[in-house]
């Protein structure tokens, strides 16, 4: 049996040889504080996140930069910014985890049954790939914006339907290599069936790749989830999520710059967070892995 | 017209800010720079209706009549001079001589007649076809049946008659707008579809050459009829610029105006710098930014429910939003235009009355309804502001922030949008004058599916009163206009309250202290950003 | 291999197809009246319908795409109702833009992505290796909007090394570059990084290091050219990343490319711009994978081509 099998079967070491990563345990602390703070948002937030002070501006209507009484400051409308982040978290983390989830899922079964099959099936598999590739999904999501009540359901098909076509193309292509490999040219000679080859033999190979994947898009699904909402669809205001906070108050950076910084940076720290943990779980359950792909 | 909320095409008003004197006397020669972010679509004047080419469109092409510079007083330009018979149907124009096109030609009556019909004309698709509607032979020819105006009759070649089917107390303001500039037939039947990247005018200036994207540029018409003027050049308009970035440049000396005006999320820092502010000048526009409540909908078919709307909404925090960037709206019509009534108070900030006419009205307060807003910045801010203080009375608001043209076609729908913010979206006077404010948004006529009085709002006995307004021309009866639309707007439309009227917007326009020129000129209620033909630059040689 | 090619070339015709269909079909189901807005808020009911009629927007759907595919064989993309221009001359006089800062993207992530990894993979282990896979993560983790805007502010706002966006000169390019690059520049550090790896455990470097030859030599001569194929490789499927991309980084930057204009015309409902940028981007990125997926093969020739 292989090195990655016997690693495998051990799950307790598993967790174990991560927590010996610095890195991997700095990132896991971060989601989990900031799953927490999602969950216990109603309790932990110094104010309603959509209630507009009037002590929040200046007298001229300016937002306030961080001080005693609102500690991130306030946005345009006097409302605590600490507040609408901790809220937001809420949308950003489901966003992400959930459309992340499907378009992983999506992109994985395509990519291996293209790349395991090959032939006929996956060349259309891998042309269907493409068209969605090029696939106007802003578009999509103005049209579905006019029709559909706003949803967050609506915001995580259209991001799926984005994210799964990369995850799809590399899969294929590491498939398609497995399939040639010399193990799987025995089995299939020694008769085995093409489930028990991808299970067994394909499967356990892509686990890395798609742990890294599927961590990978967060960022981008983040700012996406915002694009949309600002399109209509998604949530609308005054629901915040980290993407809306900064796409609202983009034209005020350099006035305003912690409206946009606070919340991008906290964006760029979770997602490395979902990273680094990706990439520590691939090499723990896959060293003879390391340096391939 | 459209238009984004921090700058706009203002039609016609009195300035609120100072008119200033001459530094010194203007001096012919110079050049000036114009930044913009936008590509500036067409300038054929039958169909250019932004608020980017509107003044362009000015400045290239003329009309028979135009307006003084930097007011709304209409005053003969093409022509010399005009005559009404006395049943008022019938205006005579005699022509300006000797008046030539950019090409060399020199213009006459048929050319002033080929213009209009090529307005009406439905195979131009011109978007002010709508306007000439009160000249005889208008529904023939817009239906299809003429191929030319019968009340357009060229008397000779310096004389032109056009007959009215009713008399029309706005027609005056109808052959100022673009939409009746005076084209060259030959140049449009040269260029087609593409006339309008290649005008040609009797304005006072031409274009030297447009590279799309990124530079347009003016050059000063030396055969222009109004001797003295223009006092530029070259006008150079440079596309593509950030706002942020225009600034900036405008900061160090390099462009001389803010096309797009100056950034919000740089106006507090602007005006609270005194080297800055000296640079920009402040203007009243004809503009107000109101809801819209769908009176067929509900919960706005009930009066009550509209009037405790009006008296919910803290108009001076959303103005504290805008950073101070416009005055409270008591009525639908804007300061400075006629029937304006400014000693009318309107629906004062009460929500403790509001509540209680929302009793009245058995108002349910678990029901919730959509408010529309257009997703640009600061709409949805003012939206929010909006919600909240819907909330602290007890009514339930669903943003749904979309993009313009969504939003105008539920807005259309009987059965969608009930209610509506204007900000973007604004009405905008096509013309000074009370008529422009209540036809199209608030009379019956457009109160139908497709059109653009948001409200459904249909009044019968306000539509009799309009149209007796309306019949209104002679000169002495003015006066007597002007107060029946003010007991229309103020009277009638506020009682029945298919709008909450929330603020008139200021228009601030910044520009380098080489442009100089009458203040008024930078804030021209019919030019934006500043009037063209009249501003000179204080360096010229 | 010619076979395959022909073969490629007609299933993306079929992919653009699709996409025309798809694309129309979506824009058909559109409530917004593009005639409405052409027509403008003056114009009558019958000023409405003449408008519809002229411009053949009464017709059946199926006539429509009709219509619309003829145009696009003769190269006609149709014209912007809000722009009054034709699509293609709009999309044309922009796309030298955008192509620019696809090569200044491309370069920044080579230069950034390729000496970040050989680096990190000469100094396997070390602090140095960690730091530049850091960096890399964030590079990857950090959204090409966030970063855009950090880069303006920290180096054109306060620094003012770099021009605060705009097009013309060199110095305009930098930092729209580095954001749209900055993304792939994380990716191919660490794929060069695991290249580099394990090109240096490879037979065929311990045999030229056995033979004399010097360190400079061995890596420059051998090792790194072996490593960089599979990267470029994967510079087609970079095309595809970038059309998104670059809506964001040319808004944030004032570039005049064709991102821009998707954005705008997408903001504004411009129905025939949408249609044609989306054409544009689909030909660009299917390209691009076909000319991925050729490449590939010829780098490792353990993948048959089918």
């Amino acid at each position: 049996m292989t090195a990655l099998e016997a690693g495998s079967a051990a799950p307790l070491s598993v967790w174990a040889r991560l927590l010996r990563r610095p890195l991997a345990v700095a990132g896991l602390v971060v989601i989990v504080v900031t799953v927490l703070a999602a969950v216990l948002a109603p309790w932990i937030t110094p104010y309603p996140p959509d209630q507009q002070f009037f002590d929040g501006l200046t007298i001229e209507g300016a937002p306030l930069p961080p001080n005693g009484q609102y500690l991130f400051g306030t946005d345009l409308l006097g409302r605590d910014l600490l507040s609408r982040l901790v809220f937001g978290a809420q949308t950003s983390l489901l966003i992400g985890v959930v459309a992340n989830g499907i378009a992983v899922l999506i992109g994985a079964t395509i990519g291996i049954l293209a790349g395991y099959f090959r032939g006929f099936i996956g060349a259309v598999l891998m042309r269907f790939t493409d068209l969605m590739m090029a696939f106007p999904a802003l578009l999509l999501a103005i049209v579905l914006a006019a029709t559909f009540k706003p949803s967050l359901w609506i915001v995580a098909l259209v991001i799926a339907m984005v994210n799964w076509v990369q995850i799809a193309r590399v899969i294929f292509t590491e498939t398609r290599s497995l399939a040639e490999r010399d193990f799987v040219v025995a089995e299939r000679s020694l008769g085995a069936g093409s489930g028990r080859i991808l299970t067994r033999h394909i499967l356990p190979h892509l686990v890395p790749t798609l742990l890294v994947y599927s961590t990978l898009g967060i960022s981008t699904t983040v700012l996406l989830e915002a694009t949309l909402s600002y399109l209509g669809v998604g949530v609308q205001p005054p629901t915040p999520s980290w993407g809306n906070i900064i796409f609202e108050n983009q034209t005020y950076f350099s006035s305003a710059p912690w409206l946009v910084f606070i919340p991008g940076v906290a964006i760029i720290v979770l997602a490395l967070a979902f990273n680094l943990v990706g990439d520590a779980l691939r090499d723990v359950l896959d060293p003879t892995q390391q340096g391939h792909h | 017209m459209y238009r984004h909320l921090m700058t706009g095409v203002a039609v016609a008003a009195l300035l609120l800010g100072a008119t200033g004197a001459f530094a010194d006397q203007p001096k012919q020669g110079g050049s000036m720079i114009v930044t913009y972010k936008d590509d500036v679509s067409t300038l054929d004047p039958a169909i250019g209706y932004d608020w980017q080419n509107w003044s362009m469109i000015k400045s290239l092409y003329s009309r028979l009549m135009d307006y003084k510079p930097g007011t709304t007083e209409l005053t003969p330009d093409l022509a010399e001079s005009y005559s009404i018979s006395s049943d008022g149907l019938t205006y005579t124009f005699k022509l300006r001589q000797g008046v030539k096109f950019h090409n060399g030609r020199v213009m006459t009556a048929d050319d002033v007649a080929y213009s209009y019909n090529r307005a009406v004309d439905p195979k131009t698709q011109s978007p002010g076809q709508g306007f000439f509607k009160a000249i005889a032979g208008y529904d023939d020819m817009a239906a299809g049946k003429a191929t030319s105006l019968s009340g357009v009759k060229v008397i000779d070649p310096n004389t032109i008659a056009i007959t009215l089917s009713k008399p029309d107390a706005t027609f005056l303001q109808v052959v100022a707008l673009n939409f009746a500039s005076v084209v060259a037939k030959e140049d449009v039947a040269q260029y087609g579809a593409d006339y309008g990247h290649h005008p040609d005018g009797t304005g006072a200036f031409y274009v030297d050459h447009w590279t799309l994207g990124q530079e347009l540029e003016f050059k000063r018409n030396p055969d222009y009829y109004v001797k003295g003027t223009p006092y530029l050049d070259e006008i150079d308009f440079k596309i593509g610029a950030e706002p942020l970035t225009a600034l900036l440049q405008l900061q160090k000396g390099q462009v001389d105006i803010l096309g797009d005006g100056i950034p919000p999320a740089k106006f507090l820092e602007v005006m609270n710098d005194p080297e800055q502010k000296k640079l920009v000048v402040q203007g009243a526009q004809l503009e107000t930014s109101y809801l819209t409540m769908k009176t067929t909908m509900k919960p706005f078919d009930n009066v009550k429910v509209r009037q405790a709307v009006n008296m919910a909404i803290n108009k001076d925090r959303i103005i504290k939003i805008i950073n101070g960037r416009a005055v409270p709206a008591t009525q639908p019509l804007p300061p400075g235009m006629p029937g304006y009534d400014k000693d009318f108070k309107g629906y004062a900030y009460d929500p403790a009355k509001a509540q209680e006419l929302l009793k009245e009205a058995n108002y349910d307060t678990s029901q919730s309804f959509d408010l529309y807003v257009y997703n640009t910045d600061p709409n949805p801010r003012i939206a929010q502001a909006i919600q909240q203080d819907l909330a602290a009375v007890g009514m339930k608001a669903n943003i749904k922030s979309l993009d313009q043209a969504n939003i105008i076609a539920a807005g259309g729908e009987p059965d969608q949008a009930p209610m509506i913010w204007s900000g973007g979206m604004g009405w905008i006077a096509d013309f000074p004058d009370p008529s422009d404010f209540y036809g199209p948004i608030l009379g019956c006529s457009s109160a139908v599916k497709g059109g653009w009085n948001w409200a459904l709002y249909c009044n019968k006995t306000v539509e009799a009163e309009a149209a007796k307004a309306d019949a209104m021309v002679a000169p002495d009866q003015q006066q007597a206009r002007a107060d029946l639309w003010k007991k229309i707007f103020t009277v009638d439309i506020m009682a029945d309250a298919p709008w909450a009227p929330v603020f008139h917007e200021e228009r601030y326009t910044m520009h380098t202290a080489r442009i100089a020129g009458a203040d008024n000129l930078f804030v021209d209620p019919v030019h934006i950003p500043v009037n063209y033909n009249a501003v000179y630059a204080t360096d010229a040689q | 291999m010619p076979l395959y090619i022909v073969r490629r070339l007609l299933q993306s015709l079929l992919i653009l197809f699709g996409i025309t269909v798809v694309t129309f079909i979506l824009l058909y189901l559109l409530p917004a009246d593009p005639v409405r807005q052409i027509a403008g808020r003056s114009a009558t009911a019958a000023t409405v319908e003449s408008i519809r009629h002229q411009l053949g927007l009464d017709l059946p759907l199926y006539q429509q795409y009709g219509r619309y595919l003829w145009g696009l064989l003769h190269g006609d993309l149709g014209r912007s109702y809000l722009q009054k221009t034709d699509v293609a001359t709009l999309i044309w006089s922009r796309l030298p833009a955008t192509l620019l800062l696809m090569v200044g993207a491309i370069a920044c992530e080579l230069a950034l992505g390729l000496t970040m990894g050989l680096f990190a993979a000469l100094k396997r282990g070390s602090a140095l290796d960690q730091g530049l896979m850091l960096i890399s993560f964030v590079g990857v983790s950090a959204p090409q909007f966030v970063v855009g805007i950090l880069l303006l502010y920290v180096f054109a706002v306060q620094l003012g090394w770099f021009p605060i966006g705009g097009y013309g000169h060199f110095s305009n390019l930098v930092l729209p570059a580095l954001t749209l690059g900055f993304l792939g520049a994380g990716w191919y550090s660490r794929m060069m990084r695991s290249s580099m790896i394990d090109v240096l455990r490879q037979d065929y470097v311990r045999t030229a290091r056995s033979k004399g030859l010097s360190r400079a030599r061995v890596l420059f001569g051998h090792a790194v050219p072996n490593a960089i194929l599979p990267i470029v490789a994967m510079i087609g499927i970079d095309i595809g990343v970038f059309m998104s991309g670059i809506v964001v980084v040319e808004s944030v930057f004032g570039w005049p490319g064709i991102g821009q204009l998707a954005w705008q015309a997408i903001q504004r409902v411009d129905i025939p711009i949408i249609m044609g940028v989306t054409l544009i981007s689909a030909l660009a990125i299917v390209l691009g994978n076909l000319l991925a997926d050729l490449v590939t093969p010829l780098i490792d020739p353990r993948i048959k081509l089918q």
